[in-house]
């Protein structure tokens, strides 16, 4: 039997950044400084990002595809790669958690999130999930001495196994009513067959699962505990990536296999962001860790991204996407200034920054106005964006609600500011732990969300 | 004269922003400087707005258009014309008094306070010369950020408070807002053009929409009743410059918006909802008087009569006439220099005396002579003395107001006895009365303080006695919008409107 050789070249992206992820293993066993190991990490990734509009094609037979869409998505990850090895750098240092392992893990979690958004069949995407997942759950618990970190681990493990058995319901559901799993060919088979039970239950099935990835309500339980616990560059670093790869999926999946049932899932789409908007931003109001704080206002975030999807059209989801970009910087630059002082994780620790630090605080203030959309920031643009997508597809009462959860999230971010700005500080001094990579980052983060903020015609059209 | 003036006076504070958050937190003085030096730089440039103004023409003034992002069609466009020209020369001015006049008073982080407040200054100015709706959206809410700060860093005891209630309120009318813009950019083309916006027309039931989601942001800065209970707050807590520049020019922009965007861009819904929006502005009026009679706080009172003073601005407006509109924006230009004086005034007293209590105050004008005579020109304006700014501002209003009905004419003018009456009681026992032993030994006010007051007493008169040389400004354009509110509506759409009303 002859089998021919794939063509390869759609897969370089990932091929470079699995095989820097196994180089980082052995190099691990030869080099003391794991900061060598951070850089052979951040080559790759530069390497890949550089590559990647070399990469266009359709591979496996139709199961692997690179395009325009994929591609978007894989920037993305390779953003958040490149600033989170950046944050990780001393901060791991600091934890003792400086495991060879550590980046390589975060290679293959960024391995994984680029082949689901590649996917164009459920095996491949249930194949990158997995790899991304298992790689996270680790992470989450790197800190293998810390209580907090092992709870966030298996909290995480255990729900996420859940999601994926469910997921994996879904796609058997899918497959015994279409004999495949193919996306394009599903889509094809739902277009002569009658809207069944099954494929209502199939296609709720799917969605609970991404929702899960993205942490949306109801299915967001695990999330602030898990980015509590979790060290804080990885918190940094699950705040944007699965949640950039689960919007990647969604937006492929529901645009291209259930293409026929849109009324359908865009009615459990609108249910399920109305109530994430309301839930994150009103969760996120009584927060005293900063964290936590953060975690509901990602969750507040997939709100708003999943209002792209609920449109239907493809400005909707071209908007989601740059929000997706837009809110990985301004996420990473807040989360670089919560890595920066150690001094504490609560809300209150914050007080009196402006005074002690006020180039620090300055830096998490645009952050905070970015998050909040708030303009000339990034944050503004993406929101801007979503917003006009969701009214041009005739959702206007939705942007309503939107625009008023939108103004709620301002008291929160505003509290961080508050107490940086208007509070004395107490029990000493903040300590700002600072390195060149963590100032890259913040430096790459702050100027991005300016430049975009003020030039947006750089991500959009 | 062959520079883009409009960018220039927005782009020059901004820079000397930034300027003075790179310069070394120690060298304060060189701050002050800067800060000073860039507001009279900046002052100056815009004067070209005053000479230079055709006041024979509707059309904008000034205009600056380049492309700026092009997949959405948005324009980084500028323009005045005799609506706005007078505000962007206020509010050059008053940015210079307000940094004189914190000289002294601001002692923390000296660096940050001038650099919000040129910040401030630059947006402000944006706001009031943008032609498109992107761009001005981005200049009315930039402007939130240093403003927050500035209420919040600097502010009086309650200040954190002050600060978040006026963050929060104006953000919530300016997210309705945007989501009006949106609209509004997808009926009109996918243009955010202000001007291409003047000259389509709506349907009614759109228009109403707009109106409202447009009378969310701007009912919230003007402040109107009954949305203007962060108004208080916000000018009791925050500091003299911060007050100035709210009540100056920062409420000023809502009125703006009426005029701007809300009557031209839907002149029908203006024309129906102008009964609704006059009876909230005769409630503002004396609700806000009738306030003041109860108040202890000096800064409070003021406050409050802003919110009855702002109640004959939107009066004016809505009256839908000649009188009244010019009323309208000639008082709205009073308002900024009257009570703008007025908090200066303050600022220097509470500089002193560090109490803003009327309780604590009495016989001051034999402890502070200077200060007494200087005190008593912005009263007798606030009061609208004949000679002075306030009574041409409110003579026309009330003349706009009756004009349109009686009823109004005669509700808004009890607001102006009630007005003299809190402002008299006011000066009565804070400068005559017995001396109060807290004031007693402080020194009357000095040749800095003097030198920030004469430029706006200078103003009161010469409008008080020559308005048509501001007057003259608008009448063009005022004439132009009262034409565009007035077009007789086509025959479709007068149909609808009897459908809707029935």
């Amino acid at each position: 039997m002859n089998i021919p050789f794939p063509d390869l070249s759609p897969l370089r992206p990932e091929i470079i950044v699995s095989s820097a992820a196994m180089l980082l293993l052995l190099l691990d066993l030869v080099f003391k400084n794991k900061g060598v190991l951070a850089l052979v990490g951040v080559i790759a990734a530069a390497a890949t990002l550089y590559l990647l509009p070399a990469s266009y094609g359709e591979t496996f037979g139709g199961m692997f595809i690179s395009d325009s869409y994929s591609m978007y998505f894989k920037m993305i990850f390779l953003i958040n790669l490149i600033l989170t090895v950046l944050i990780s750098l001393k901060y791991i240092q600091r934890q003792k958690a400086e495991y060879g392992e550590y980046y390589s893990l975060l290679l293959f979690a960024t391995a994984g999130m680029m082949i689901m958004a590649s996917a164009k069949d459920f095996i491949v995407l249930y194949l990158g999930l997995e790899l991304m997942a298992l790689s996270t759950y680790i992470l989450a618990g790197i800190k293998r001495h810390d209580i907090k970190s092992n709870e966030a681990a298996l909290k995480y493990f255990l729900l996420g196994a859940f999601s994926s058995a469910i997921l994996l319901y879904g796609i058997s559901l899918i497959y015994g009513l279409t004999a495949t799993t193919d996306l394009y060919k599903i889509a094809a088979q739902l277009k002569q067959t009658e809207t069944s039970t099954a494929l209502l239950l199939s296609m709720l099935l799917i969605a609970v699962s991404f929702c899960f990835k993205i942490a949306a309500v109801p299915f967001h339980m695990w999330a602030p505990d898990v980015y509590e616990g979790a060290p804080t560059s990885i918190t940094a670093f699950m705040s944007v990536g699965p949640k950039a790869a689960g919007f990647a999926v969604i937006g492929r999946v529901f645009y291209v296999a259930f293409q026929n049932i849109q009324p359908d899932w865009t009615a459990v789409l609108i249910g399920i962001a109305i109530l994430t908007m309301a839930a994150g931003n009103i969760l996120a109001l009584v927060q005293t860790n900063i964290k936590r704080m953060l975690a509901y206002s990602s969750i507040a975030h997939a709100g708003y991204m999943l209002l792209g999807i609920i449109t239907g059209t493809l400005e909707g989801r071209q908007a989601m996407m740059t929000y997706m970009l837009i809110y990985a910087f301004m996420n990473m630059g807040a989360f670089a200034v919560v890595i920066m002082l150690d001094k504490g994780e609560e809300i209150k620790d914050y007080n009196g920054l402006a005074k002690s630090n006020p180039l620090v605080a300055a830096l998490m203030l645009v952050f905070m106005f970015s998050l909040t959309g708030i303009p000339p920031t990034a944050g503004f643009i993406g929101k801007f964006n979503i917003f006009m997508a969701v009214i041009n597809a005739g959702y206007t009462w939705l942007v309503v609600i939107a625009v008023i959860f939108s103004s709620i999230s301002a008291y929160y971010y505003l509290r961080v500011v508050m107490n940086m700005y208007m509070k004395e500080a107490t029990g000493g001094e903040a300590v700002i732990h600072t390195s060149p990579s963590l100032g890259l980052a913040l430096l790459i983060s702050v100027v991005m969300v300016f430049v975009i903020g003020i030039m947006p015609s750089i991500v959009i059209g | 004269m062959d520079y883009p003036v409009l960018s220039t006076v927005i782009f020059l504070p901004l820079l000397g922003a930034l300027l003075i958050f790179l310069t070394k937190r120690s060298s304060e003085t060189f701050i002050k400087w800067t800060a000073l030096a860039i507001s009279i730089i900046n002052f100056v440039l815009s004067l070209p707005l005053f000479t230079g103004f055709d006041k024979t023409t509707a059309a904008m003034q000034f205009v600056e258009k380049r492309a700026w992002v092009p997949a959405w069609g948005i324009h980084y466009s500028l323009g005045v014309d005799g609506i706005s020209v007078l505000f962007v020369l206020l509010s050059t001015l008053l940015t210079i008094l307000c940094v004189t006049v914190s000289w002294k008073s601001i002692k923390i982080k000296t660096k940050e306070f001038y650099a919000a407040l040129l910040l401030i200054e630059g947006s402000m100015i944006g706001v009031f010369c943008s032609l498109d709706m992107f761009l001005f959206y981005i200049f009315w809410e930039a402007m939130l950020i240093p403003m927050f700060l500035l209420i919040g860093v600097w502010g009086g005891p309650n200040r954190v408070y002050a600060a978040i209630k006026f963050f929060l309120f104006t953000l919530v009318g300016s997210v309705l807002m945007l989501i009006g813009i949106i609209v509004l950019y997808l009926n009109t083309g996918k243009s955010f053009d202000v001007l291409q916006m003047m000259a389509t027309n709506y349907p009614f039931n759109l228009q109403v929409m707009l109106f409202w989601a447009f009378f969310a942001a701007f009912a919230v800065k003007v402040p109107m009743f009954p949305v203007h209970t962060w108004l208080p707050d916000a000018h009791t807590e925050a500091p003299t410059a911060g007050s100035v520049i709210l009540a100056g020019i920062l409420i000023k922009m809502g009125a703006y918006g009426f005029l701007r965007f809300s009557m031209p861009i839907l002149p029908e819904a203006t024309k129906a909802m102008a009964p609704a929006m006059m009876i909230l502005s005769v409630v503002a009026i004396i609700y806000g008087a009738v306030i003041c009679l109860g108040q202890t706080d000096i800064k409070r009172l003021i406050a409050y009569s802003s919110v009855s003073h702002m109640g004959f601005v939107t009066l004016g407006i809505f009256a839908l006439n000649m009188q009244g509109l010019q009323g309208g924006i000639l008082q709205m230009i009073n308002h900024g220099i009257v009570t703008g004086g007025l908090f200066l005034c303050i600022g220097m007293v509470y500089d002193r005396t560090h109490t803003r209590q009327i309780a604590d105050y009495g016989g001051a004008a034999s402890v502070l002579p200077v200060y007494a005579a200087l005190f008593i020109v912005f009263t007798l304006a606030s009061i609208g003395l004949p000679g002075t700014n306030g009574f041409i501002g409110e003579f026309l209003i009330i003349l706009g107001g009756f004009a349109t009905s009686k009823v109004m004419g005669t509700f808004a003018a009890t607001g102006i006895i009630i007005g003299a009456a809190y402002m008299l009681w006011l000066y009565q026992r804070v400068f005559f009365l017995d001396i109060n032993p807290k004031i007693q030994g402080c020194k009357d006010i000095d040749l800095r303080e003097i030198l920030t007051l004469v430029p706006l007493i200078f103003l009161v008169f010469w409008i008080g006695v020559c308005p048509n040389t501001f007057l003259s400004f608008m009448d063009v354009s005022v004439q132009h919008l009262i034409a565009r509110v007035n077009t007789p509506v086509p025959q479709n759409l007068a149909q609808h409107i009897i459908e809707v009303i029935k």
